[in-house]
């Protein structure tokens, strides 16, 4: 008894590390975005000021990379998801002998370094794009390039986030519909797609999230525009000052904000997941003990 | 112009070979209950995912590659040469990696600082699958429903701080006015502040850091479907904790080790961020140089071939290890 709590203790030492780690340099950041000091510094703690705020919401570069960075991640969510959830259908039916092939090319865009995806994409659509003078005015642009590059891989999370979800479709409801006389269009409208929500759902949020915090590829692909990760990595080259720190508190906070509203509606549904199974063994009793009434009768 | 022109047929010929082995095949075995694709999902429906689907592993993955490995075999020129007489196919650029161009030593600075990536990279995974290992374990295996949950989000919540700042936060911690440094000092262990950037511990964490949660996943992924009663069988018959985690629990959760590992691995000998943020000056990593090669010395080629080499390189040692430990590839990316 006694070693499994020694055991016990030893366990929680180590997550209290692990989440000590991951945990201790945004909580340092973040007391730095209050500091009074130029330099972020946490200690010592000369004075409290939101002034760091001001300069982050007065600092243009950063509003401008901003926008452009939400712009690229809805481009790479509207790529991204359609192609995945074609991809996910097409591999479900692709000739098998072709279907390892398929899957090579498809997946290899998760290993492939970033670096070198924004490279490829930059060589090759700039001899693309400049073939004519008119194609390379209006498309070669670092939002457009960047929203490529990132699709290359973010469309492969799609794909492997729908066909996870795919794997599980009972074909037998595809045939009663086409049965019923359904066309393949109502099909896939009405049955598939609506199986197919969640997964598209979530395919749509980690899309725009991993578009939005990429560097490797979006700092090659981006040309001379800017996003908001390729303007803070030109402000933290230069130097650290405690607007970073605060446009960190400010992600921070959101997320934290996410994961809570996340949690308390996990918890609701459970809840009522519960209530619903203590109704329905109250309705199964009383089903029995009419049953065992009638049966006295 | 003509080898770049190639690279478009490569695909072609591929996917021609496929669709005539599939006619042969059809062919030889009629199978009368078979849909062929367009009559199962609409032709409408049918040509939008095939275009869809051509598009991204054409224009956005197979295509773009090719064209950068035909770049890397090319001399660096003036953008009114290029398709010109003097755009010939050269190894110039490969070449260069080994020795120096000007002056025609052996290049010992790129080569050194491609062997010390990767080595860090192994460094960096070695250490990451050490450390997660026993968390990934017991959130699969010892925690209840509710408390892996909030593990899981407490992993996730810091990952949704881009590279930049992660980087950023962990320089505030390790520069030499940082809480640690002060921390040192004040306890008395060192006089001097550590110049941790320059000793590269900067750079080791920096890139542990960012892939942490890359390495818990897939680990806990595997270990999840490992069923409770093996290991309480192992525990019954009097193996102690180490034997059951050696033989019962490593060997079933291999493939998903063997996937943070490539990942971690990949991700780190690629990274562009931790390197340029936490690293010391004088340490020269891979892609950085690659980085330079574009931003600096304006020479796309040097700077392809050179991406080229990091890609093969990587690739090599991933099998190579795949195929020590006996996974496969495809149990691997699953």
């Amino acid at each position: 008894m006694n070693s499994q709590s020694v055991m016990k203790g030893m366990i929680g030492f180590y997550i209290a590390i692990f989440f000590l780690y991951l945990f201790g340099p945004l909580a340092v950041m973040s007391v730095t975005a209050f500091n009074t000091p130029n330099y972020p510094t946490a200690y010592p703690f000369e004075g409290f000021t939101l002034d760091w705020f001001v300069k982050l919401w007065n600092h243009r570069a950063m509003m401008e990379g901003l926008w452009n960075s939400i712009i690229i991640g809805l481009g790479v969510v509207a790529v991204s998801v359609p192609v995945g959830l074609a991809a996910a259908i097409i591999m479900s039916q692709i000739y098998h002998r072709a279907r390892g092939l398929f899957y090579l090319v498809t997946v290899s865009p998760v290993l492939t370094p970033g670096v070198i995806i924004g490279i490829s994409t930059v060589i090759f659509w700039k001899d693309m794009m400049g073939m004519t003078d008119f194609t390379k005015a209006t498309f070669y642009k670092g939002i457009i390039l960047a929203i490529l590059g990132q699709s290359s891989f973010v469309a492969a999370y799609s794909l492997l986030i729908i066909m996870a979800r795919l794997q599980r479709f009972d074909r037998a409801q595809e045939e009663a519909a086409l049965d019923l006389g359904a066309s393949h269009p109502q099909v896939f409208w009405h049955i598939l797609l609506p199986f197919l929500k969640p997964a598209l759902i979530s395919a749509a949020v980690i899309a725009f999230l991993s578009s939005f915090e990429n560097y490797n590829t979006t700092t090659f692909a981006i040309l001379a525009d800017k996003t908001l990760v390729t303007v803070l990595a030109g402000e933290v080259r230069q130097g650290t000052t405690p607007t970073l720190s605060a446009l960190a508190v400010i992600i921070i906070g959101l997320s934290l904000a996410g994961a809570i509203i996340y949690e308390v509606m996990k918890r609701r549904e459970e809840a009522n997941a519960e209530r619903a199974k203590e109704r329905a063994k109250l309705a199964e009793r009383s089903d029995l003990g009419e049953a065992g009434a009638a049966g006295l009768k | 112009m003509s080898s770049r022109l190639l690279v478009f047929l490569i695909p072609v010929i591929v996917i021609a070979i496929f669709w005539v082995m599939a006619k042969m095949e059809r062919g030889v075995a009629h199978d009368p209950t078979h849909k062929g694709f367009f009559e199962r999902n609409g032709t409408v429906l049918g040509v939008t995912f095939i275009v869809l689907v051509a598009f991204w592993t054409l224009f956005l993955v197979t295509l773009p590659y090719l064209y950068m490995v035909v770049e890397s075999f090319h001399p660096k020129l003036p953008p009114m040469q290029r398709g010109g007489p003097d755009d010939v196919l050269t190894l110039e650029q490969y070449k260069s990696f080994f020795v120096t161009p000007t002056d025609g030593t052996w290049n010992t600075n790129h080569m050194s600082a491609f062997v010390f990536s990767l080595i860090a990279s192994v460094l960096v995974t070695a250490f990451n699958f050490a450390f997660s290992y026993p968390l990934a374990y017991y959130m699969a295996q010892a925690g209840t429903a509710q408390k892996v949950r909030l593990i899981m989000l407490g992993l996730i919540v810091p990952y949704w701080v881009n590279e930049i700042l992660r980087a950023f936060s962990l320089r505030l911690l390790l520069a030499s006015k940082g809480l640690i440094n002060q921390a040192l000092m004040g306890i008395g262990i060192t006089s001097e502040p550590i110049d941790f950037l320059s000793i590269d511990v900067g750079l080791y964490v920096g890139l542990s850091y960012a892939y942490l949660l890359v390495m818990v996943f897939p680990l806990y992924n595997a270990i999840e479907s490992l069923d409770k009663n093996q290991i309480e069988a192992a525990r019954d018959l009097g193996a102690p904790w180490w034997k059951i985690h050696r033989d019962v629990v490593i060997p079933y959760a291999k493939p998903g080790i063997a996937s943070g590992c490539t990942m971690v691995f990949m991700l780190a000998a690629g990274s562009l961020a931790a390197p340029q943020f936490l690293g010391g000056p004088s340490t020269l990593w891979f892609t950085s140089i690659v980085y330079d090669f574009f931003f600096q010395a304006f020479n796309w080629p040097r700077g392809a071939a050179y991406a080229f080499i990091l890609l093969a390189a990587c690739i090599a040692f991933v099998m190579m290890m795949l195929r020590l430990f006996r996974v496969s590839l495809g149990e691997t990316i699953k």
